[in-house]
């Protein structure tokens, strides 16, 4: 090994590896600010910075551990001996569909990604996912037409593709739970009447008298009808 | 778990978790609420705005880092792009992969617009916008105790009388719309299981109608609209911001020039329609605030629709979320949705008491807090010297029963978590940080983008570009609903014009008259826009850095 600078203990720093290439960043960073640290501008590779877009999936190994974390680079913070690379894009298909025509049926998730009958259930996907979710549960609840299920078990997806690209099996996991909440929430949630109810009222322009008035309203007295408004129960309903 | 110091306090906080529980604090009334934001929001700090000196609204105040943007030159001199050669012509030209601009494209596919002839051009990714971020929900009065009207009065109290009416009649009129197309595009709202809409309130809503999908509200339309855009073909140029828009001789807005980030080549588009979905300026940093905003906030529409001759109103105000994330430093001035509040986590400072109603407008909450912090010297300072409030997230539970933050607030207890802290168990710390543009680009109620002159034939804004719709201070919920509203808005007016719309020849004469307006304001030729970007890179490592690649 070459010459390595000495970790100043006194403003401590951590060694990482970006793609190989070591450098020296301050400890408790995460290594979406690590990278931009040591000098990297993103362009792929960032997105919301927090946690909700799955735009900085990366995966890593320790030094003297064999296994291939992956993480999200906003929500991960450095450690020391970290060879790191970030996915600049996943590729996996995406079916296209009707929504209006679909079947909601306990075979629509097989005809469209045929795919999740060839899970070995070896749980790598699982053990993949940054939010933690039981993908291959739901990957099994695919293939059994749970579709209730998938879309539960699927829900909190930040659609990384990190599961799809670990999976022996070729499936895109993101993919099929996507689906299957899109089904489930239009065709398997009941809807709500009192949506609907309002939906009609508004087309049939109950509300345009009163809100023209506030239009027209001068603020002396907007301000009196805002200031006494009444305000609906603080009681807080159960969760 | 918190170091020591901090730990001491949470003691004090769990001493008066039971007493809290029976009152909250009053509701400030309207004088005391303006007294306090007089002192201590960032609005009202002195030296951070300015005067613009250019353009169509010369004169108005604006933070002086969107001033810059404002009053900056363009990335490249027009003459040096070709407009003979066009790489795309389209319908419709949409800038922006958010929320407002995926509503777009799929309102115009809606109404006789082919896919084929909508293009999304986005910076970064479709979806990587702020849409995906909105965590707490969107508000729409579909329940028999509310009405638009109520929703009506608490928008424009909210924003200080200062909003247009006839947006926020649009705003609340269609908000029911909206949430029934979600419906109907299989969003899963938090519903129980007759159907019937699981509401809570926000900041300053009179009625419980904050709809949401459990903390991931954002992310669930987006993900489903960005489905469905793919589903019916319609083209996404991803990585390639729009950096200035094009013109015709008539002073039609006819397209844009787009750059795509990795291959550094321009494009010219040339659309009968461009639709402006840029999002806001959340990632400037306004007055040093850290924010809750995606990477790519940086006002890059603003810059443009202004050089096309776009009319700004209400940007003299900023929106600073009163519960950024205060510790660890890792997630700091990450967003803690306002739900946390509306299931009753209550803010108290570090003697565990309470200061402030939980759910007052977001500028009056947060100036509450930046009082508690730094007149009564009632915060909590941790490790690093970042002051901050108790958000007492334990509360919802002893409210609510136990597992409610894992399933209401998901993603907020994941966030918490990844850093070892328990917020079922333990306060989390808070401080206000960045969060919206309040202001923005002028539109009337079709989505169109007004000028000197009234309409700009051929531009449409939607989203938090626009301004208008909340006044000088928008209320949680009303961000989402305002992509839907005028995005739909936007969309359905620009299928209609581009009907008989026709385009001239391309011109980017507009931006040469605006750098002539530049130079004879004495403008130093120092700063370039649209940013694009923010640049994050360490200063060690930029101070070595060499430009022959």
């Amino acid at each position: 090994m070459a010459k390595k600078k000495k970790i100043d203990e006194s403003k401590k720093m951590v060694r990482i590896y970006i793609m190989g290439k070591e450098y020296l960043v301050p400890a408790g960073l995460t290594i979406m600010k690590a990278m931009e640290y040591a000098g990297y501008r993103y362009i792929r590779g960032a997105g919301c910075r927090a946690g909700f877009c799955g735009a900085c999936a990366t995966v890593y190994r320790k030094l003297g551990d064999y296994k291939l974390h992956a993480n999200l680079a906003c929500q991960t913070t450095v450690e020391d001996g970290m060879y790191l690379v970030q996915l600049p894009f996943v590729p996996a298909n995406k079916a296209t569909y009707d929504m209006e025509k679909i079947k909601p049926d306990e075979n629509v998730i097989l005809e469209y990604y045929p795919e999740v009958a060839r899970c070995v259930s070896c749980n790598t996907c699982t053990k993949a996912c940054p939010q933690s979710l039981e993908v291959m549960d739901y990957i099994q609840a695919a293939l059994r037409g749970d579709i209730k299920k998938v879309a539960e078990l699927s829900f909190d997806c930040i659609q990384c593709g990190l599961c799809a690209i670990r999976c022996p099996a070729e499936i895109a996991h993101y993919h099929v739970g996507q689906l299957a909440r899109r089904i489930y929430g239009k065709y398997m949630m009941a809807r709500a009447k009192h949506l609907e109810e309002r939906v009609k009222e508004i087309e049939a322009g109950k509300f345009d008298d009163e809100i023209k008035k506030l239009m027209k309203m001068s603020v002396a007295k907007l301000k009196e009808l805002y200031n006494k408004r009444e305000i609906e129960g603080e009681a807080m309903e159960s969760g | 778990m918190y170091p020591k110091e901090m730990e001491k306090s949470v003691r004090k906080v769990e001493e008066t978790r039971q007493e809290r529980l029976k009152k909250l604090p009053e509701r400030m009334t309207a004088e005391e609420r303006e007294a306090l934001l007089k002192k201590f929001h960032p609005d009202y700090r002195k030296g951070a705005k300015r005067k613009l000196k250019v353009g169509v609204s010369k004169g108005n105040m604006l933070p002086n880092e969107v001033a810059d943007l404002i009053e900056a030159y363009p990335l490249i001199h027009p003459d040096e792009i070709d407009l003979s050669q066009i790489d795309y012509e389209t319908d419709i030209l949409i800038i922006g992969g958010g929320g407002a601009g995926t509503a777009a494209a799929l309102w115009a596919y809606y109404n006789g617009v082919k896919p084929e002839n909508i293009i999304i051009a986005t910076k970064l990714r479709h979806g990587d916008a702020n849409t995906m971020m909105a965590q707490g929900g969107i508000q729409a009065a579909d329940k028999p105790n509310d009405s638009p009207a109520i929703h009506y009065l608490d928008v424009i109290g909210g924003g200080h009388y200062a909003n247009k009416p006839e947006l926020v009649a649009r705003l609340v009129l269609d908000a029911p719309l909206i949430i029934k197309w979600h419906e109907e595009l299989g969003i899963m709202y938090d519903k129980k299981p007759d159907g019937e809409m699981i509401t809570v309130h926000g900041g300053g809503t009179s009625r419980k109608r904050m709809h949401s999908a459990k903390d991931y509200t954002g992310m669930e339309i987006m993900r489903v609209l960005r489905d469905e855009a793919r589903n019916v073909g319609i083209t996404t140029l991803e990585f390639s911001p729009a950096i200035e828009l094009l013109m015709d001789e008539e002073g039609k807005v006819a397209g844009a020039v787009l750059f795509n980030m990795e291959t550094e080549q321009y494009y010219v588009v040339k659309a009968k329609a461009t639709i402006m979905a840029t999002g806001g300026f959340g990632r400037l940093h306004i007055q040093g605030f850290p924010t809750t905003n995606h990477y790519g906030a940086t006002a890059d529409g603003l810059v443009m629709a202004y050089r096309a001759g776009a009319r700004l109103r209400d940007m003299d105000s900023v929106q600073y979320h009163p519960t950024g994330a205060a510790y660890p430093e890792q997630i700091l001035g990450l967003l803690v949705t306002e739900k946390v509040r509306s299931l009753g986590g209550q803010p108290v400072n570090v003697d565990g008491e309470q200061f402030v109603h939980p759910l007052e407008p977001r500028d009056v909450e947060a100036s509450a807090f930046i009082r508690e912090c730094y007149e009564r010297n009632k915060c909590v300072v941790t490790p690093t010297g970042m002051r901050g409030i108790w958000l007492d997230s334990p509360m919802i539970e002893m409210i609510h029963g136990k597992g409610t933050i894992e399933r209401r607030l998901g993603a907020m207890f994941r966030m918490f978590k990844r850093f070892d802290i328990d917020m079922r168990e333990e306060p989390i710390l808070v401080f206000p940080t960045l969060h919206y543009q309040n202001g923005g680009i002028e539109i009337d109620k079709e989505a169109r983008v007004l000028g000197k002159n009234g309409v700009i034939a051929g531009l449409f804004a939607a989203g938090e570009v626009e301004g208008g719709v909340h006044g000088k201070n928008r209320l949680m919920g009303n961000s989402l609903l305002d992509t839907q509203v005028f995005g739909r808005a936007a969309g359905i007016n620009a299928a209609k014009y581009v009907k008989k719309a026709k385009v001239g020849k391309l011109t980017l004469k507009h931006v040469k008259n605006y750098i002539d307006e530049l130079k004879k304001a004495k403008i130093k030729e120092e700063r370039k826009s649209p940013m694009l970007l923010p640049d994050y890179r360490g200063e060690k490592a930029v101070a070595r850095m060499i430009d022959i690649f």
